[in-house]
């Protein structure tokens, strides 16, 4: 690949990665989270074109248009999230769009002995029988690796690999990389977990800002150089300076022992926030972050564990008890969460206190459109109207208007998850402003956020979220990049 | 990249013109699609019927006619605004019909009380019926097309075991003013013989459950719900009383629509219903309200029964068969719906 580029409309995911692989080679691509990892997988699959730069293959310029080219171009894709279908057998998975056919009809024997004979190739052994549902998360592995080889795959590109097994089925996954690296088959392997690399890895290409860092063979690239190289830029240069937290100043938000069952289980979460106090979650995708939030709002509901505000212990068992009792979150996902695009600005900002604006038996439209319009001018939300629906908004006034949402109703604690992704400087700029606002307030804040520049330079603490578990705390002053990628990542710090 | 403010200033300006425009041509176009249909419709048709089509005594037909689909299709609306489904209205027409008959008739008083006393236990059963659709919809997750398929076959097999297959006719003769009578024949010399009391409980429900959906914080719900169920959720909104609500209105509207027929005919019957859950889709469907749920209006739903009424009077009058009534009525609501896509992509640009 070379000087590939891609842009999406006001962001440039990639601008201008090259990289090459070789046969019989893992090429590990490390980066943080946004660096463009995804976007450049994406369009090695053909999910994405280009918009510039070359892809060639065998020394040959290759078109990737589809995700039909790219598998006839031996390019095997297994995502993080697995792409079985449930309820097919094992077998049927395996040959899925390549069912042998004998006059017209599938042959039994055929699909067998196919899939038999690449899974003796691998050496592994798998239920053909069973409905995919059945497998174990590496079984499922193993399975779209078989599916991958069936298409006669030369490039494997693997998305975090390692994510869900244990040491020993990692093991397995590793001498079955060799055994196909032996036979010649190429790998993007793609991983967080730094501390896997050498094992695994012969080159590593690091990726930041869409960009193609630097490649060097793994024995040349210790850790700590890796991480420097994946941060790069200096830290906290655009971010407004934060003012201390008052000594003395009251605990707002007080979680003890938090646990849920959301996407991903979360357990044992312990920490307070005070008043004027922003403490960032920093931390991998999937490391749980979002759920922590999510059960502190009711959005999942808590299993157990004990969450107070402002000293009164609350029981949330509901969005609408977390509400009550003075916690607003801001969804990490506007579109999906946050926001009904199909109505207009002043429903949106009044949806969640509506029972303010009622009177008598109904809403007032009069009241509604005076906070609605007061909100606008207050957050320079950029809207023709208060009935303008809300899809036809950009993304930052989008995030604002769900920010409206949330102000109006004067909570204690304000969850924002992710609160400037997708949006542009400027109106980053602006949200960091109204957080401050917000502290001013007294409130106390607890901010997710994938761009570590960002955690650090607006929290007041960091925690690092690993496995659904709080594994770190850093003071403000503390708090390096390099540090805290390390503890996310499950490094030795 | 930044502009001067005043060239910032210029440009909110010019695309808040914009915008404006493109909201009041989306105004237009939402306002157009029933009620032009139905201007062009009366027009055509009146001259092909040679004048039969606009008379007072005819156009009062219709209305009576189509009231008790409209009826159904009003609490139709709300379901469907939440982007669910009530199969079972159709079956809740016969279901509450023989309860309500065969209360009726086990009274031992009449007149209006009676009236009233057999309106609260039909409603009171439809209500019910509602919240056992909604129950699996809201806790389990279940597709509201399922629930309500399995209540539609229960509650006509059970108006069917009730009736013992044959209609229950009304003892009580109170019932025939609501079913049959006129308010406002003052005119009657004129040509025009009043309203019928069926079309003025229409009229009522039509203003109360729009003020319901436009003017209230359930309303509001409703269509937030419809249009994103997850957001709503997040905002606090009782997501499953809501939609337990919608459907128990459905139930409700279905009892009513019940009432007026039975008072009708003068019998509670278990076969009334048939086919009566798909018009009232039909004609919310025909009313603009969308299946994928945030976006309709009580209103529209009028207009859409309204039209499907005046297009089967008018066949009617035409002499059409009913064969190629049911062809015409198809093709109107796959235009409707085709309709309906065109104009969301044409907004959508």
């Amino acid at each position: 690949m070379n000087g590939i580029v891609k842009t999406f409309p006001g962001v440039r995911a990639l601008d201008g990665v090259s990289f090459d692989v070789r046969a019989g080679e893992v090429h590990a691509l490390v980066g943080e989270n946004g660096a463009g990892k995804s976007t450049l997988m994406k369009t090695l699959a053909g999910a994405y074109r280009a918009d510039a730069g070359t892809i060639e293959i065998d020394g040959r310029p290759a078109q990737i248009d589809g995700p039909k080219a790219a598998e006839a171009l031996g390019i095997g894709m297994i995502y993080q999230e697995f792409n079985l279908v449930p309820d097919l057998r094992v077998i049927d998975n395996i040959l899925l769009g390549q069912e042998p056919v004998r006059s017209g009809f599938l042959d039994r024997a055929g699909a067998l002995a196919r899939a038999s004979a690449v899974l003796t190739e691998l050496g592994i052994v798998l239920p053909l029988e069973s409905p995919a549902r059945r497998l174990s998360v590496a079984q499922q592995q193993m399975t779209e690796i078989a599916k991958a080889l069936v298409r006669k795959a030369r490039l494997i590109v693997m998305d975090e690999p390692t994510a869900a097994l244990t040491e020993r089925e990692i093991d397995a996954l590793f001498a079955l990389i060799v055994k196909l690296k032996a036979q010649g088959v190429a790998f993007v392997y793609i991983s967080h977990r730094l501390e896997e690399l050498p094992k695994i890895s012969d080159r590593i290409t690091v990726i930041r800002d869409g960009r193609t860092i630097e490649t060097r063979a793994t024995a040349d690239l210790p850790q700590d150089e890796m991480i420097r190289l994946m941060v790069g830029r200096p830290v906290g240069a655009h971010f407004p300076d934060l003012p201390p937290v008052a000594p003395g100043a009251p605990v707002v938000l007080d979680v003890r022992a938090l646990a849920s069952a959301g996407n991903v289980r979360i357990a044992d979460v312990t920490f307070s926030v005070r008043a004027g106090e922003i403490v960032g979650l920093a931390g991998l995708v999937g490391a749980g972050r979002t759920e922590i939030v999510r059960a502190i709002a009711g959005a999942d509901v808590p299993t157990s564990g004990e969450i107070a505000v402002a000293g009164t212990p609350v029981r949330v068992r509901s969005p609408h008890d977390a509400i009550a009792a003075g916690i607003a979150l801001i969804t990490e996902d506007r579109k999906a969460q946050g926001l009904v695009l199909g109505m207009g600005v002043r429903e949106n900002t009044t949806l969640a206190h509506l029972v303010d604006f009622v009177r008598g038996l109904f809403v007032s439209r009069a009241k509604e459109v005076d906070t609605t319009n007061r909100e606008i001018a207050e957050l320079r939300i950029r809207t023709p109207s208060a009935e303008q629906l809300v899809r036809n908004l950009s993304g930052g006034n989008q995030q604002k208007v769900v920010l409206a949402k949330w102000l109006i109703g004067e909570a204690k604690v304000y969850l924002f998850d992710e609160p400037t992704r997708g949006i542009d400087v400027g109106a980053k700029a602006e949200i960091y402003a109204l957080m401050l606002a917000l502290l001013e307030r007294g409130v106390a804040i607890v901010m997710v956020s994938s761009e570590l520049p960002e955690v650090l330079g607006m929290s007041h603490r960091v925690l690092v979220v690993r496995d659904g578990h709080v594994r770190g705390e850093f003071a403000r002053a503390d708090a390096t990049p390099a540090k805290v990628i390390a503890l996310a990542a499950g490094a030795a710090a | 990249m930044r502009a001067s403010d005043a060239g910032v200033t210029a440009d909110l300006a010019a695309t808040a013109d914009a915008v404006r425009a493109k909201q009041n041509r989306n105004r237009l176009l939402r306002g157009a699609g029933a009620v032009a249909a139905l201007v062009v419709v009366t027009i055509a048709v009146n001259a092909f019927s040679h004048g039969s089509f606009l008379t007072a005594g005819n156009l009062t037909n219709v209305l009576r006619q189509i009231t008790y689909n409209a009826i159904l299709a009003i609490g139709q609306t709300f379901v469907i605004i939440t982007a669910g489904i009530d199969l079972s209205v159709g079956s809740l027409i016969e279901l509450t019909g023989v309860v309500m008959a065969s209360f009726a008739n086990a009274m031992h008083f009449d007149g209006p009380g009676l009236v009233v006393a057999t309106l609260v236990v039909g409603v009171g059963v439809g209500c019910l019926a509602g919240f056992i659709n909604a129950v699996p919809v809201v806790t389990l997750n279940l597709p509201p097309f399922i629930t309500t398929l399995a209540m539609m076959l229960m509650a006509r097999g059970l108006a069917f075991k009730l009736a013992h297959g044959q209609p229950i006719p009304l003892a009580s003769t109170a019932f025939n003013s609501i079913g049959t009578g006129f308010v406002f024949t003052g005119a009657r010399g004129a040509g025009f013989p009043g309203i019928p009391v069926p079309v003025l409980w229409l009229a009522v429900m039509v203003i109360v459950f729009a003020v319901l959906l436009t003017r209230t914080r359930f309303g509001r719900y409703v269509f937030a719900i419809g249009g994103n169920e997850e957001a709503a959720r997040l905002a606090g909104i009782n997501v499953k009383l809501v939609k337990t609500l919608v459907y128990v209105i459905s139930g409700g509207c279905a009892a009513i629509a019940s009432l007026l027929l039975m008072a009708k005919f003068s019998s509670g019957s278990p076969n009334t219903g048939i086919g009566s859950e798909l018009q009232s889709i039909a004609a919310v469907v025909v009313g603009g309200t969308s299946l994928a749920g945030g976006r309709g209006s009580v209103v529209t739903t009028f207009f859409g029964a309204l039209l499907i009424g005046i297009l089967n009077n008018v066949m009617n009058l035409l002499n059409i068969e009913s064969y190629t009534q049911d062809i015409v009525l198809g093709a109107v609501i796959l235009i409707a719906v085709v309709f309906d896509e065109l104009r969301k992509r044409y907004l959508a640009r």
